[in-house]
């Protein structure tokens, strides 16, 4: 980067809402066909700094300049005219709306007399997912969609703009490798092509992949700037938390103690066939697999939200029939769902309320809720998982996207559940909570807690388990111990290779 | 500083919008006519809007599970026609809770529509509408009911007595609007009805009963109309067929004037208080100032829509906005 201008800077921001500092006082600049990662802790405020270049908050102080020009971005749709393309943290689609029309929202393609142009606009968006390599075309509907084809059709719509500068806000929380791959190639075209990329994310791996340069927030506070070439992982999470962390595999076993959850020949559909398995006490099961290999409808199935076609589950020993969520909450199976803002919150309630709701009613003062009770749980799980919140009075919908997931994981783990199922638990947390996260799930295994993790986060797998189960297509293909593994016979599991097969 | 300030009272503005609304429509008739702050004035538009009121109590709380009412204008109604009748049939003592048990037979089934089988409730509550009024009208054969004995029976107190000089029906419309406040802001009930109306995934995923949830709602919906209904009838100890119509749409202006929301999730029994006294004082403040009746009725939803509008613009700190 020699004396080229940056296409992009802000200076000083600052932002509050009430009772929290969210900027105070950010300065960092954007290169033409440069990758610069936004790196912090959840609640650090890098999607606060992107909603406000996006036009969505009015910064309470400081400027934002494109070239040479200061600019004051109105709205989303200035600000997209400006040419900053902004792919958000949370999915914001019309479900019932086609991809097509999604993408194109707002700017379909016009015949006479203001009729939609369908033609052009299935052509023009069928090009685009073309070049993303999707599985999906432009007039499927969008609540049909995965999560993962969901957030694709959110990266599509960046590229239908002329776009000066793309900010991607954790792009890859729930994408497969397959579709990062796709991502990363879509963001080294755009590179080449001089846009400037602002790349969010908690994962390290992918910072020291795509990025140039990375700058850092800690508690609103600008940390600083370093050439992604000049750094490592270590360092930057020391600029972001103050301390490093332990990321060696999991070493320690603890005493196993009887089976509390076994399934035998389970299936449901087409969804899975015939699986088959035993989670102890004092065990931590990992389920790795690519999207789709059915370890969400397993878990959804335990926990009583969809129907078993064939095959037993057996809660100590016993066979039961697990037919609602209350059943399964009664029987002490507890899910931190994959889906946070679709299943795991009441967005417009406050943190306490929602930490609590599972157990409302065995929280009881007379005839009335036990508050205090209530806000002794939340204060023990605030303080447990490091939420970042003003109090527990604060709206869940006005946390952080990481400090959501906190209150999800807090809510399932404060019903002290004999078998804790987590499906990706760590979507969107940043390094220092994941860590904290991870042991949290091994103490509770050790303390005699059945768990069930569910990961598309090779590293997580390997990291937490005691036994890894690896899936492909609804069937199990092969558990390994966790001395068995590594990570290219894991890699075959959840491909379909069948082990020996290969030579 | 003086950013702050502004910014300040902007937040004062967003929190309490219909508060601030409401004092200045009372300042705004009160130097119309100084009679309307009086304290005989007072009284008598919370007496005249106590039936109003009662039922906001019940479409609270289905309008916070998520769900619609248009049905308790008729079902009132209803209850109104039956409990007349069966006065002079069985005496006030039997007939009172057996026109309950049957208004209420009618919000289960209401609930069991919306809530067992998901149907929406705006369809099932508007055919409900016409259908209550259908069975009021077979009920009746369509006469007016009146009780017999007009001076000789207690069945009175409930619409004209008064105790410690407060009139009944404010009493009860005080003591129910009390206990179902308490009932939504401190149950586990209560939050369950929030949960299921602010994202009923999730609360189901939490081991919530949203159908039950929404069940109970429109039970409690329909035993808060036929309490308005023996108001009603106690009042004026006679009845049309059609007396409840029309409340429906002024029951729900109430509740969202109060701020509720009609997405679910959001609203208390205190600021649908506050939306019936809203609804009430702008009445009777048009009244004093010798309006036409028919020129109420627009001149009221002209307010209503302004005061909603001020609410929100107050919420989004500007008046008008292209993005919600
Ligand atoms: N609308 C809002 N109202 C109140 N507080 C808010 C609002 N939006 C964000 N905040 C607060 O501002 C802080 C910064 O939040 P922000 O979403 O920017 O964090 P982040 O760095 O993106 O975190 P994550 O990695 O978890 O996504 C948080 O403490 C959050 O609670
Ligand atoms: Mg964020």
């Amino acid at each position: 980067m020699t004396d080229a201008k940056p296409v992009l800077h802000l200076d000083d921001i600052v932002k509050t809402f009430p009772g929290v500092r969210a900027l105070a006082g950010v300065s960092f600049s954007v290169m033409p066909g440069e990758v610069h990662a936004l790196m912090g802790e959840n609640g650090a405020g890098k999607s606060t700094l992107m909603k406000v270049l996006g036009g969505i908050y009015q910064p309470d102080g400081g400027a934002i300049y494109m070239g040479t020009d200061k600019v004051v971005m109105a709205g989303p749709l200035e600000a997209k005219a400006k040419g900053i393309v902004f792919i958000h943290q949370e999915l914001s689609l019309a479900e019932e709306l086609s991809v097509a029309e999604n993408i194109y929202l707002g700017e379909l393609p016009r015949k006479r007399f203001g009729r939609v142009d369908w033609a052009t606009l299935t052509e023009r968006t069928d090009a685009i997912l073309k070049k993303l390599n999707v599985g999906f075309d432009a007039k499927t509907r969008v609540g049909e969609l995965s999560i993962a084809n969901q957030q694709m059709v959110e990266i599509a719509r960046a590229l239908t703009v002329d776009a000066k500068a793309v900010i991607f806000d954790e792009p890859t929380a729930s994408l497969t490798d397959a579709e990062k791959t796709v991502l990363f190639d879509v963001i080294s075209d755009l590179k080449s092509e001089g846009v400037g990329i602002i790349y969010i994310s908690h994962r390290m791996e992918e910072i020291f992949k795509i990025t140039d340069r990375v700058s850092i927030l800690r508690d609103g506070q600008y940390q600083g700037t370093v050439a992604t070439a000049d750094t490592d992982e270590e360092a930057v999470t020391q600029m972001m938390i103050g301390r490093t962390l332990d990321l060696s595999r999991n070493a320690s076993h603890h005493e196993l103690g009887d089976v509390a959850l076994e399934v035998r020949g389970l299936s449901c559909g087409k969804l899975y066939t015939d699986v088959s398995f035993e989670v102890r006490r004092g065990e931590v099961v990992g389920f790795y697999g690519l999207v789709g290999a059915g370890r969400t409808e397993i878990a959804e199935t335990l926990f009583g939200l969809r129907d078993p076609s064939g095959g037993q589950i057996l809660l100590d020993g016993q066979e039961v029939r697990i037919h609602s969520p209350a059943d399964a909450i009664a029987r002490g199976i507890s899910l931190v769902p994959e889906d946070r803002k679709g299943q795991g919150l009441v967005l417009g309630m406050n943190c306490r309320d929602n930490m609590t709701l599972p157990q409302v009613d065995d929280l009881k003062a007379g005839p009335f809720v036990a508050e205090g009770a209530e806000v002794a749980i939340f204060d023990q799980y605030r303080d447990r998982l490091d939420i970042r919140t003003p109090g527990w009075k604060q709206q869940v919908g006005n946390l952080s996207g990481g400090n959501q997931q906190k209150i999800v994981i807090g809510k399932w783990l404060s019903m002290h559940p004999n078998v804790l199922i987590v499906d990706e638990p760590t979507r969107g947390i940043d390094v220092g909570s994941k860590s904290e996260i991870h042991k949290l799930l091994r103490e509770l295994a050790a303390q005699g807690y059945a768990v069930m993790v569910i990961s598309s986060e090779m590293p997580e797998v390997l990291h937490i388990s005691d036994r890894i189960v690896a899936m492909y297509s609804g069937q199990i293909t092969r558990t390994f111990t966790s001395d068995e593994v590594t990570e290219d016979n894991l890699i075959q599991a959840i491909s379909g290779i069948k082990s020996g097969q290969a030579a | 500083m003086a950013t702050l300030t502004k910014k300040q009272i902007g937040g004062v503005l967003a929190r309490q919008g219909i508060l601030i609304a409401f004092a200045v429509f009372i300042l705004v008739f009160t130097i119309a006519n100084p009679k309307f702050l009086s304290v005989d004035n007072l009284f008598s538009v919370v007496r005249s809007s106590a039936i109003l009121g009662v039922m906001a109590l019940g479409v609270t709380f289905v309008v916070i599970s998520g769900n619609l009412d248009l049905s308790v204008g008729s079902m009132m109604s209803f209850s109104t026609i039956v409990v007349l009748d069966l006065h002079d049939q069985i005496g006030p003592f039997l007939a009172i809770p057996a026109m309950f048990a049957m208004t209420m037979c009618l919000g289960a089934f209401i609930g069991f529509l919306v809530g067992y089988l998901r149907l929406n409730s705006l369809i099932v509550t508007l055919g409900m509408l016409s259908a209550i009024h259908g069975l009021t009208l077979t009920y009746s054969g369509g006469q007016n009911m009146d009780i017999a004995d007009k001076e000789g029976t207690w069945f009175s107190v409930f619409g004209q007595g008064a105790a410690l000089g407060i009139p009944v029906p404010i009493l009860i419309f005080a003591g129910l609007a009390a206990l179902l406040g308490i009932v939504l802001a401190k149950t586990a009930f209560g939050r369950k009805v929030y949960a299921v109306g602010g994202n009923g995934t999730a609360a189901t995923f939490s081991g919530i009963k949203r159908a039950r949830t929404v069940f109970t709602c429109y039970v409690i919906s329909a035993a808060c109309v036929a309490t308005a209904g023996l108001i009603q009838a106690s009042r004026s100890l006679g009845s049309q067929n059609t007396v409840g119509q029309g409340l429906e749409l002024e029951v729900l202006a109430a509740v969202i004037l109060g701020g509720a929301s009609l997405l679910g999730g959001s609203g208390t029994i205190f600021k649908t208080v506050i939306g019936v006294l809203i609804l009430g004082f702008i009445q009777n403040g048009l009244l004093l100032m010798g309006l036409q009746f028919y020129v109420q009725f627009v001149v009221t939803w002209v307010i209503i829509i302004l005061a909603v509008w001020l609410d929100i613009a107050a919420k989004r700190g500007k008046l008008w906005s292209p993005i919600a």
